[in-house]
């Protein structure tokens, strides 16, 4: 936000008038930014997108691109992204969606009464014969008191028109009742899109002005000892509630005998109650909103006139996906697609040959052999048989480096080439150890977050942006939203659970999208503990191949099991009430292609850019553990809870310390030791509990704050073990 | 189960007992952020809304002036209506 007000700063004193484009979700407003400025930007907005703001230039003007809003207000962040562009704007481009003008004129309106410059883009023209209407373009721009351009965004229809009459962009006509209201506010000397805002009872705007209100209040009312009137008639609201003088003002203010203390007195005084008092008095959202929404409704039935014709085959579609009985089948068949793309695909194939042939053998390989050139290192070489176990162990100290003994490195170099074998490389420097050992920052991270992670997160919010673009991901919110309320959620919640799937981290940036803290704070409890992520389910999945299905089916109910009284108590024990869904379902649509690859780019590169950072940071930790003996105490203390409780071999340990660094580490550790059946039963049920990587764990800090962090964190190894044991003792 | 059900004497009940097709008038809505966030989509007492579907749990899908909306059932239980 910062970096914005500077802009617009700067922009201030170059005189470049600054245009805003603004309209609710997927009306097409970026196709309008990017026709006028050429730069890519992410067409439509649906929460869950970070918020990002995109500018450029276009002639002499600065244009600005926002979220999609119903109304200007506090609502969410998206919201408070496009208030702050919209109040600094000169000129507003409104894109209105044609087909739906009666929710799309609430926001148009509410820009009229802010007393913005506004040139109105009345887009989806041609889409209204799907819906057998006809709008009279005239009487709305007549009646609004600004241009109307009828356009049709993916053709360029009518853009030449807005463009030639962005200049006779003007301010349109008020409301008379609004206009009634904003009256209350005369005299009070801040902008009118702000006086509108306070009247709504924008909590930041108010703050903004407290003082200047505090003042204007007590001017205006002569809220003083003996001159308090009561306010005129029509102002009088919400009288009810207990509104009284005496009570509130009378007997605590002193009589003008010290003028200064009296004031003095007066601003500690109405900090506390009075400001609050009035505000409550004067100020109403929902009355404003009812003004207008009626207003609105009046415009629209001047102005929309239907035609005859039949119903439309997206709207069928539509009606399939939330019917149960229809709907049910659809998701599944919907979520087994996805499961082949991303799971069988994507973390298969795509991330074999990433990770395992770019990412390790090339790239880490040739860069810890190019450090090893010149430095001290100890080269270990385990070379395995067709059963990948060890058959026998070479190794040779280079203490000034591979390039003094070159021959030795190539024989042993050899012996990996023959058979599948590991080449270690062991530094006798710890700050090499740290950057290019195997947890190294320059080695490990690095392969992780390109050649793992990146294919695995363009893989989802590709998906992602499919569902979403064609409709459907509204509708499975609504399909699934009972189901969710069980455990304190609302049917939006599905987007992160889906995520999780895929990187929990990921999913922790997005449970930003739920609507209050306590579902936050559900929904990451859930994904940190229960939601195993795709690079551990691949090893879950390896592992339970190799046992019977009986396993599998165990293994499946338990964590079910878990996951929902982990939420049904977090819903009883944690105070307040969750948000119920509301939620548009837009009309079912074939995504467009162009829309669907920048939206995965924009949100691929946002989540790197924003989560790149903490999984360097998290190796560091992990590489000073290393050095400085941290590791092996950690594996030593929890080697006789592994062994007693868990029964489990000694060294499984190991791997689940490895699963700190990343949870498929520590689940692969598991592969080369024997294990009974039930054995890998316990093993993965307390891995899938178990802390989720080092990375998760900071965004989830980051998110959640400290104290919950703490609490999440400490819980997740409690009942790793605590469920994990109770399964040995049981099972074995 | 809730306490303007038994009471209500007038034909006013709540939305979530309306079924699919019906078409009902919103009589009122409780205050709070949802009811702003309701009258951005046009619901709002007076307005008549049409109930296109309600689904086991009874999530609620209503249509209101073309555009199709969906209410989680812990809200339409809130919401007092009157059938048409």
């Amino acid at each position: 936000m910062n970096k914005l007000s500077n802009d617009q700063n700067h922009t201030k004193k170059d005189k470049k008038l600054q245009i805003a484009l603004v309209g609710n979700p997927n009306v097409g407003k970026s196709i309008f930014f990017n026709y006028l400025t050429n730069i890519y930007v992410e067409v439509s907005n649906f929460p869950g997108t970070t918020v990002e703001i995109y500018h450029g230039n276009y002639k002499n003007y600065i244009v600005y691109d926002t979220p999609g809003i119903y109304s200007v207000s506090s609502f969410n962040d998206e919201e408070k992204v496009a208030k702050d562009i919209i109040i600094n704007s000169d000129i507003i481009i409104n894109v209105v969606d044609a087909t739906h003008l009666e929710r799309d004129l609430f926001l148009t309106t509410q820009l009229i009464e802010m007393g913005k410059k506004i040139i109105i883009a009345l887009n989806m023209y041609d889409e209204l014969k799907k819906y057998n209407l006809k709008i009279d373009v005239k009487k709305l721009s007549l009646i609004l008191g600004v241009p109307v351009i009828p356009t049709v965004a993916p053709e360029k229809k009518g853009f030449k028109e807005l463009e030639e009459k962005i200049s006779e962009a003007t301010n349109g006509i008020i409301n008379k009742e609004i206009l009634k209201e904003l009256e209350l506010l005369k005299e009070l000397e801040i902008p009118t899109a702000e006086k509108l805002l306070i009247l709504e009872e924008d909590k930041p705007t108010i703050v903004k002005y407290a003082e200047k209100l505090n003042d204007f209040f007590i001017g205006k009312f002569h809220f003083d000892s003996h001159s308090f009137k009561r306010p005129k008639k029509h102002l009088r609201r919400r009288h009810h509630h207990g509104f009284n003088k005496h009570r509130y003002y009378g007997n605590y203010i002193p009589e003008n005998k010290d003028e200064e203390l009296t004031s003095n007195f007066q601003r500690g005084f109405h900090k506390k109650h009075f400001l609050k008092k009035i505000m409550r008095h004067y100020l109403n959202r929902d009355r404003i909103y009812l003004l207008r929404r009626l207003y609105v409704n009046s415009i629209t039935t001047k102005v929309i006139s239907p035609i005859k014709g039949k119903e439309s085959i997206s709207k069928i579609i539509g009606n399939l996906i939330i019917k149960p009985q229809t709907g049910i089948p659809i998701s599944i068949f919907i979520l087994y697609l996805i499961y082949l793309f991303i799971g069988v695909f994507i973390a298969g194939d795509v991330v074999k040959f990433t990770e395992g042939k770019i990412g390790n053998n090339i790239f880490e390989y040739n860069l810890k052999k190019y450090i090893a050139y010149s430095s001290s290192t100890l080269v270990t070489v385990k070379v395995k048989n067709e059963n990948d176990s060890i058959i026998k162990v070479n190794s040779h100290f280079f203490e000034y480096g591979i390039k003094n003994e070159i021959d030795k490195f190539h024989s042993l170099e050899n012996e990996k080439k023959i058979t599948n074998s590991e080449i270690k490389f062991t530094y006798s420097n710890p700050i090499l150890t740290i950057l290019f050992g195997d947890f190294g920052i320059l080695t490990m991270t690095i392969t992780y977050i390109l050649f793992l992670l990146l294919p695995l997160v363009i893989g989802f919010y590709f998906m992602l942006s499919i569902l979403e673009d064609s409709g459907y991901l509204p509708r499975l919110a609504t399909l699934v939203d009972k189901l969710l309320s069980y455990i304190g959620l609302n049917g939006r919640a599905i987007i992160p659970i889906i995520l999780g799937f895929g990187c929990v981290t990921m999913a922790t940036i997005t449970t930003r999208i739920l609507g209050s803290k306590r579902e936050r704070t559900i929904a990451t409890t859930i994904l940190q503990l229960a939601i195993p992520c795709s690079a551990q389910l691949g090893v879950i999945a390896t592992l339970l191949a190799s046992v019977n299905s009986k396993v599998t089916i165990i293994y499946i109910i338990i964590i079910f099991i878990f996951l929902t009284l982990t939420g049904t108590i977090l819903n009883k024990f944690i105070k307040g009430e969750s948000t119920p869904l509301i939620i548009d379902l837009p009309p079912m649509r074939l995504p467009r292609p162009i829309n669907v690859f920048k939206k995965t780019y924009y949100r691929s590169y946002g989540f790197m850019k924003e989560a790149s950072p903490w999984f360097f940071f998290g190796a560091l930790i992990i590489s000073i553990m290393q050095i400085t003996g941290a590791l092996d105490i950690a594996i030593k203390i929890l080697n006789p809870l592994v062994v007693k409780w868990l029964k489990l071999p000694e060294h499984t340990a190991i791997a689940f310390v490895m699963g700190l660094v990343r949870r498929d580490f520590g689940a692969a550790g598991l592969y080369g030791l024997p294990l009974s059946s039930y054995q890998v039963l316990v093993a993965i049920i307390t891995l899938t509990l178990f802390v989720p990587c080092v990375t998760s764990l900071i965004v989830m800090f980051k998110e959640r704050g400290p104290k919950e962090g703490i609490i999440i964190w400490f819980s997740s190894l409690t009942f790793a073990f605590f469920i994990g044991g109770i399964i040995a003792q049981i099972f074995l | 189960m809730f306490r303007g059900e038994i009471k209500n004497k007038s034909k006013n009940i709540f939305l979530s007992s309306a079924n699919p097709k019906d078409l009902v008038v919103i009589k009122s809505i409780p205050k709070g952020n949802y009811k702003s966030q309701l009258l951005r989509f046009g619901i709002f007492e007076g307005q008549v809304v049409e109930i296109l579907s309600k689904l086991p749990g009874g999530t609620l899908v209503i249509r209101i002036n073309r555009q199709e909306i969906a209410l989680g059932a812990n809200l339409t239980k809130k919401i007092l209506i009157e059938k048409l």
